[in-house]
């Protein structure tokens, strides 16, 4: 492919060595760097966040020793409404967010791709990701899991679609270690070589719920917690505070270990169950994409990951208008809010939200 | 892929000759002008020179020449050095809405010591200064007024002899930020009834990291910084003997080319004005039409980001400004462009262009084929966006 590849660089590790990769290619290297912190992030406490000016300053030193253009551009806006507002309101909605699906589909492949392609005339957007895209035989473009399966990142990328595939590449990939990216970087003398790998959530610096306490107080408002049979058991500090599956060990007064089944905003309500309780085999989806566009079938097989390197279980899946229903073979738990990605094999097929609400 | 530089109010190339001046302190005068001995005298002696040569360009006389490491800590000399000399006599500081940073943030900052009560006089839409607008606010305790000479984002002069007129009359000292202009433009002190200006090298083909601040005989000015006592103790610190030479040699260099090259300049200027505003639909020339630096055409371009033009010029072979800090990743429209009453979403989508002595025709030519596609480009993919 020709033209120019744009490589989005965090000012990590394995960004760097996806430029480096392509460089080593003979592509037309450009990298940009996102500012998602508002100011440049001098007065946050989140050392790890690649939106920060210091992550900056390492990318931009990385993509000075590989001699490629550079340009530190602002998504400060659309990463505050398109991923920590959405963080915000999904915890004080009684839902588990998950930012970093958020940021992939709203803010790199979506507002940065846009840029890349039609204002600066990129002909491709690379990433830092562990995945891999591949052209299958009926000129359709496929996401994969990363060679290195411990690794892999594709789950946070089920909704990329044909348009987003046909221009995305995932260098570091192809790679079969993370060991590896770190002897490519080494060989490159990239200042990132070292740098720790990033964990957590990229824009809190310390506990989630501060943050969704400072802009939504109303989640932090007390409320009972309930059996399923509305027995009130306990009272809890917050919904924005809980997590769907969580162990819920505070102010219940039982024998039986308790997880959280459902949260309920509206009465500020925490319902608990035990373990057999809070499994379900049927989840109802929304916000469903399919890597092709379209489903195979309205229904079909396939193996679903309910988190982020997660093992994959046996399910159906069902395509209903606004979203599909899944049923898994055994009962499991995942939380509203938290994406189920469709695999076959070792491709990503697509994927959808879990809509919160009343088991199905 | 030939560049165009078109950003010569960022910093301009370093003339060979300064080079060659530079070169020849570094590798043959190694003394500290302070020093008694011989060697300390030849630096001595280079350092005067250059004072006489700066002096004699600005109309002054070399004492009234102060060395400093560049346009921002002049900048800061003059107001603050001013302000803490008469404090006690007045606290009262007038400037305007244009001004660069160095001089807004710094009246900013005396103002939240506490120290100092500041008035910001706004300008009209072509970002010039109302002489009236600054007499209105000139008070008894006013000490200091400090008015650019040219703006460094939209290229507009002031009316810096009529303010000078004025402050004189008023027994006000006015400051002068003529970093953009001196070297472009004639600042003849000795005509222009000015008491400090800020002089920066870079600006006019010299190095970077040395300026000059020319304090008038009789105005006080009190140190910012204490040490060894040198430039009379207004600056003290051991002089930077090659680019104080630099600065010199720049600086004579200017004013011998400055009739023809200013002219030279002002054509490819028009050029380009005349050229963006008849291909670039709803383009909008910020500043001045004609009171402006010969060199300076600056634009808005609604529907587009600055940040965006500057990158999609920079990949098409071009050295360009969005005329506000951009190379942190800020999108903040420019302080200037809003203080001109321009909205913010039109602020943003500022792009300066300023051309310099190695500027050609032919590069007026490229830009002119260039940009207008990249704005059209540019506003069809934010016409996309939500």
């Amino acid at each position: 492919m020709s033209g120019q590849v744009f490589v989005a660089m965090s000012g990590g590790v394995d960004s760097s060595v996806a430029a480096a990769l392509l460089r080593e290619r003979g592509e037309d290297v450009v990298g940009v760097w996102m500012r998602l912190v508002p100011g440049g992030g001098a007065d946050t406490d989140a050392p790890r966040c690649c939106g920060t000016d210091e992550a900056g300053e390492d990318a931009r030193r990385a993509a000075a020793t590989l001699g490629i253009p550079f340009y530190a551009l602002d998504y400060a806006e659309v990463f505050g409404r398109q991923v920590v507002d959405r963080f915000v309101d999904s915890y004080a909605s009684g839902e588990t967010p998950n930012p970093c699906v958020s940021c992939n589909h709203h803010v790199k492949f979506d507002a940065l791709l846009r840029d890349v392609v039609a204002k600066f005339g990129g002909a491709r957007l690379a990433t830092g990701h562990y995945a891999r895209v591949a052209d299958a035989p009926d000129g359709t473009r496929r996401l994969l899991r990363a060679r290195d399966a411990a690794k892999d990142q594709s789950y946070a990328l089920y909704m990329l679609g044909q348009r987003e595939l046909s221009r995305t590449v995932f260098p570091i990939g192809e790679l079969a270690s993370k060991a590896e990216t770190r002897e490519i970087a080494t060989r490159w003398g990239l200042p990132t070589a070292t740098k720790p790998d990033s964990m957590d959530i990229c824009f809190i610096g310390g506990d989630y719920r501060d943050l969704v306490r400072d802009r939504a107080p109303r989640a932090f408002d007390t409320g009972p917690v309930e059996r399923v049979d509305g027995s009130v058991v306990g009272q809890h500090a917050g919904i924005g505070g809980l997590t769907v599956g969580q162990r819920s060990g505070t102010g219940v007064a039982t024998g039986e270990r308790l997880y959280v089944l459902r949260l309920e905003p509206e009465r500020s309500a925490a319902i608990v169950g035990t373990r057999e309780e809070i499994t379900r085999t049927t989840y109802e989806l929304r916000d469903v994409s399919f890597t092709l566009g379209t489903p195979r079938g309205d229904s079909f097989a396939t193996s679903a990951v309910l988190r982020y390197r997660g093992t994959p279980l046996a399910a159906a899946v069902e395509v209903i208008p606004d979203g599909a229903i899944l049923r898994l073979a055994a009962p499991a738990l995942v939380a509203p809010g938290q994406a189920v990605v469709f695999y076959e094999g070792d491709e990503v097929v697509g994927g959808g939200t879990v809509r919160a609400g009343a088991p199905g | 892929m030939k560049r165009v530089y078109l950003d010569h109010a960022a910093t301009t190339p370093v003339d060979p000759e300064v080079a060659d001046a530079m070169a020849r302190v570094l590798r043959e005068t190694h003394g500290n002008p302070s020093s008694i001995y011989a060697e300390g005298r030849a630096a001595r002696e280079l350092v005067d020179r250059a004072r006489g040569d700066v002096a004699a360009v600005l109309g002054a006389q070399p004492t009234e020449i102060v060395f400093t490491s560049g346009g921002t800590e002049a900048d800061n000399l003059a107001l603050r050095g001013v302000m803490k000399a008469r404090r006690g006599l007045g606290d009262h500081l007038v400037t305007t809405a244009i001004e660069h940073h160095a001089v807004l943030d710094t009246a900013r900052d005396l103002e939240s010591s506490g120290q100092v009560r500041v008035t910001v006089v706004p300008v009209d839409r072509d970002g010039r200064v109302d002489p009236a607008a600054i007499a209105a606010a000139i008070e008894p305790k006013t000490t200091l007024v400090s008015v650019m000479h040219a703006n460094n984002e939209i290229g507009t002069i002031q009316p810096i002899s009529e303010i000078g007129a004025i402050c004189r009359d008023r027994g006000v000292k006015l400051h002068s930020d003529a970093v953009q202009s001196v070297g472009a433009l004639d600042f003849d002190t000795s005509r222009i009834p000015v008491d400090l200006v800020s002089v920066n090298a870079h600006k006019f083909y010299g190095p970077k990291g040395v300026g000059a601040l020319y304090v008038r005989r009789g105005t006080r000015l009190a140190t910012m910084q204490t040490g060894g006592g040198q430039e009379k103790g207004r600056r003290t610190g051991t002089e930077n003997v090659a680019g104080i030479v630099g600065l010199g040699v720049a600086l004579r260099v200017a004013a011998e080319r400055r009739a023809t090259e200013s002219a030279r300049q002002a054509g490819l200027r028009d050029r380009i004005i005349d050229g963006v505003l008849a291909r670039v639909p709803d383009a909008i020339l910020t500043g001045h039409r004609t009171e402006r630096l010969p060199n300076n055409a600056s634009f808005c371009f609604p529907g587009t980001q600055g940040e965006s033009l500057i990158v999609a010029l920079d990949l098409a072979g071009f050295a360009a400004s969005s005329g506000s800090a951009c190379t942190s990743g800020d999108t903040e429209p420019s302080h200037v462009l809003l203080a001109l009453g321009l909205e913010r979403h039109i602020a943003q989508g500022s792009l300066r262009l300023t051309v310099g002595r190695a500027t050609t025709d032919a590069d007026v030519d490229a830009l002119l084929a260039a940009l207008p596609p990249i704005v059209a480009r540019l506003r069809e993919a934010a016409a996309v966006s939500v």
